[in-house]
């Protein structure tokens, strides 16, 4: 039998240790909230910046140039330093009311309960299923967080001369990525008349030595084992083949609200983010949410690290009664 | 491609020298090496591909059906109910699912409410004695969010889902526990009948049998053209993609909700999975290619249309996924089982949306087929039944139970542990990426790979001939 408070009684439990959820319970533990537990389902804590093996991260929170590895180390260090505790390999499953967490965790099932939660669960980019894109489904397929924690996290890669779909800012910090770990992308395609990104960043495709193909449509990806091309259609309606072992799908964010979704909060239907007051709080007041959970589609990490510590004043003077 | 050099082959040369060889691994290949192994014969399955359900088995819609609108009298209606039956019967002691839907027959025009009488009587006509006909007011008191568009419904109580992969893992599982023998990649070429028994030639060496069963779905006809020298029918790849919804839409609709079939196709069928999704498909395209597997953007999008329009609270719910299966349709509708017998030969063919349901049926047809022909085996007594691990999301899950290491894939909820159970079987590891992922579910969730590609790369490294990275980065 799952034992009820299994995973203790806390103040606050925030859900994600992202640069929102440790910047948030720093700043709890700082303001003097007690119990203050941050739950994340990684093996390690630090979020997306984890596998961001680039600079620059950490000028507003360190006033320093970082890499993402180096920014996540110390924004992990500040909150342990805080007095936080962090749980890891632990699974929010279910929100529920009076803030009952629903947990699992390799100590087995249990629950959680805290008088506030906040929700810094992040958000994931796009995969090709739900683009709707043509052709085959075969291996060499995958987004920029995928590619970014095999290349720093377990020093693999992908694919060789993949195919780059999107010119997001993330999509240029793909090409960096690509870089570094040896890949040399064929192309850097997008669907609109200009790049998504504007000057300085889309200077970066022809600093990367990557040819940027605008109003490029998707007719096919072809493979049956792994990638062997995928068919383009230009503004013209000219057709061609591109020779590729890999489709690098970047960017289209979406916030990763399942949790949300899956309670009794309310969701923004358009966004996909869950629905928040003027001060971040959700439909049920006792959750809140801050980060990229409510950044749609996107924002750096240092707003997401400031978006944390502001819900966590406004989670503080709620627990003071302050809050109107 | 006869080798006369295969008569004097020896003994120690032979990769199998079994009762009943069975040529391909795909439903109907797994519960035949079944059924065949329990009834005491030694078994041989032969699988050209690296894992069992590499062609049409892969993508189907995973519904036990319980024949109501089966061409009443026919083989197939006859393996369907059987077939039922014994999923049923055995499911619980191999650990299968069963998702107890229901299922309802939608009429959304008045055209297809006027066949409402014909569908009633042909399920009474097929022993189908429970289907009710639902008023409209009762189908969405059943039903609240479908359309409003909605006319009338049949009931049909007991139409279910369950897991595509894991019933037939289960059957050749089985086989293998009871001495049944599996050889991938192993294409067979050709072979030749020596007046008793027959040689077969395959990609990794000759396997002597005294019977063959030609299972191989989607490529029998050629199979049967290579070894026999003809076929009396030919495939006609006939393509079904399909759109998978976000989990949350599983709170929309409980039950399977299809359309008034038409004679060449049972249509675009609305239905949750045991995985926890909801799903849409399959379309009908005749095409040439047997392994072109490929999606199009614009039957996609009007398949989410057409769902949406049924069931509109899924206008907000993101698309988690999108494929296609291949279904082996031939010339004629009905399902192509023939005898050779004086070649100790038997052939499946034409078996296409029921099969999920009638394969254990069409086992039990196999096996008196072969006593017909002579054969003699005494049923094993006190048979192995090994379980095979639940992913259904409505059952008890592996993370559930303490000590399983880490989450790998947090969409699907799949243990480090899962994955090595699957990579280190004992009887049939996981021999190709598609396989581990139909066994453990590993990136088919909403992200697709976002989060766990990599620490999956790092598990599987060196397991597969085509692994999910592809060499070291620079970096």
């Amino acid at each position: 039998m799952s034992d009820i408070r299994k995973y203790g009684i806390y103040d606050v439990a925030i859900i994600g240790a992202g640069p929102a959820g440790l910047a948030a319970a720093a700043e709890l533990k700082r303001s003097g909230v007690e119990r203050v537990v941050v739950l994340d389902r990684e093996t390690g804590a630090g979020g997306i910046p984890r596998h961001c093996g680039h600079p620059p991260f950490g000028i507003v929170e360190y006033k320093r140039v970082l890499t993402g590895p180096s920014y996540a180390k110390r924004i992990v260090a500040t909150a342990l330093e805080s007095g936080v505790t962090i749980l890891l390999k632990t699974t929010v499953t279910s929100l529920g009311t009076e803030g009952v967490l629903g947990i699992v965790s390799p100590d087995g099932p249990g629950e959680l309960q805290a008088k506030r939660v906040l929700l810094a669960t992040g958000t994931r980019e796009t995969p090709r299923s739900a683009r709707m894109v043509s052709g085959q489904r075969a291996l060499g397929i995958c987004n920029t967080g995928a590619l970014q924690s095999m290349v720093y996290l377990k020093n693999r890669i992908p694919f060789k001369r993949p195919l780059v779909v999107g010119t997001e800012v993330v999509s240029f910090s793909a090409l960096w990525t690509c870089k570094k770990a040896g890949i040399r992308p064929v192309a850097m395609i997008e669907e609109k008349s200009h790049p998504t990104v504007r000057w300085p960043i889309y200077y970066g495709a022809r600093f990367f030595n990557v040819p940027l193909l605008l109003e490029i449509q998707i007719m096919s990806i072809n493979g049956h084992e792994r990638i062997e091309s995928v068919r383009i259609r230009d503004a013209k309606g000219n057709e061609k083949e591109i020779s590729c072992d890999g489709v690098l799908f970047t960017g289209q964010f979406t916030p990763e609200s399942t949790l949300a979704r899956t309670s009794h909060l309310e969701i923004n239907q358009i966004t996909g983010e869950p629905l928040v007051d003027d001060y971040g709080r959700c439909s049920d007041p006792n959750y809140y949410a801050a980060g990229n959970v409510l950044f749609a589609p996107v924002k750096v990490a240092g707003k997401c690290w400031q978006g944390g510590r502001e819900a966590a004043r406004l989670i503080v003077k709620d627990l003071a009664g302050s809050l109107k | 491609m006869i080798n006369t050099e295969y008569t004097k082959i020896s003994k120690s040369s032979l990769l199998a020298d079994v009762d009943v060889a069975i040529i391909g691994g795909g439903v109907v290949g797994c519960a035949v090496a079944r059924r065949m192994s329990l009834e005491g014969a030694s078994v041989v399955l032969i699988e050209k591909a690296a894992d069992i359900l590499d062609g049409a088995s892969k993508g189907n819609s995973a519904i036990l059906h319980t024949g109501f609108d089966a061409p009443v009298g026919t083989l197939e209606w006859e393996c369907v109910q059987k077939g039922y039956q014994e999923y049923l019967d055995i499911r619980e002691s191999l650990n299968l699912p069963l998702l107890k839907s229901g299922a309802l027959v939608a009429a959304w025009t008045e055209e297809e409410e006027s066949r409402f009488p014909d569908i009633m009587k042909k399920g009474a006509e097929n022993g189908v004695k429970d289907l009710r006909l639902l008023s409209r007011g009762e189908a969405l008191a059943l039903e609240p969010n479908l359309s409003g568009e909605l006319r009338a419904a049949i009931a049909v109580p007991r139409e279910f889902v369950i897991d595509p992969w894991s019933a037939p893992l289960a059957y050749l599982t089985q086989a293998l526990a009871n001495g049944g023998k599996a050889l991938f990649n192993a294409a067979v070429t050709g072979g030749e009948f020596t007046g008793n028994r027959w040689l077969l030639n395959t990609a990794r060496g000759t396997v002597r049998s005294r019977y063959v069963i030609n299972s191989a779905g989607l490529y029998g006809d050629i199979l049967n053209r290579d070894v026999l020298g003809s076929s009396d029918f030919t495939i006609k790849p006939r393509k079904g993609q399909f759109v998978v919804f976000d989990k949350v839409a599983s709170k929309l609709v409980r039950s399977i909700v299809l359309p008034v079939p038409t004679k060449r196709t049972k249509g675009i069928v609305l239905f949750p999975t045991i995985f926890g999704n909801l799903m849409v498909g399959p379309t009908a395209e005749e095409q040439d290619g047997r392994d072109d597997a490929s999606v199009d953007k614009d039957i996609l999008n009007d398949l989410q249309a057409q769902a949406i329009k049924n069931l509109p609270g899924l206008a907000n719910i993101p698309v988690t996924a999108t494929y296609a299966g291949i279904r082996p349709a031939t010339e004629r509708p009905e399902y192509r089982i023939t005898e050779d017998v004086d070649r100790n030969w038997i052939t499946l063919g034409g078996i296409r949306s029921t099969g999920l349901t009638s394969a254990l049926g069409i086992a039990g047809h196999v096996h008196t087929l072969l006593q017909r022909q002579g054969a003699d085996f005494t049923a094993r007594k006190n048979p192995s039944i090994p379980r095979v691990p639940n992913l259904a999301e409505h059952l008890p899950r592996d993370c559930e139970t303490p000590g399983y290491g880490e989450i790998v894939c947090h969409c699907e909820m799949v243990t480090q542990r899962e994955i090595k159970a699957v990579l280190e079987d004992d009887l049939m590891p996981a021999g190709s990426l598609s396989g581990l992922k139909r066994r453990t579910r590993a990136t088919m969730g909403r992200c697709q790979g976002f989060y766990c590609s990599a620490r999956l790369a790092e598990l599987t490294e060196g397991k597969f001939p085509e692994p999910i990275g592809v060499g070291e980065s620079d970096e």
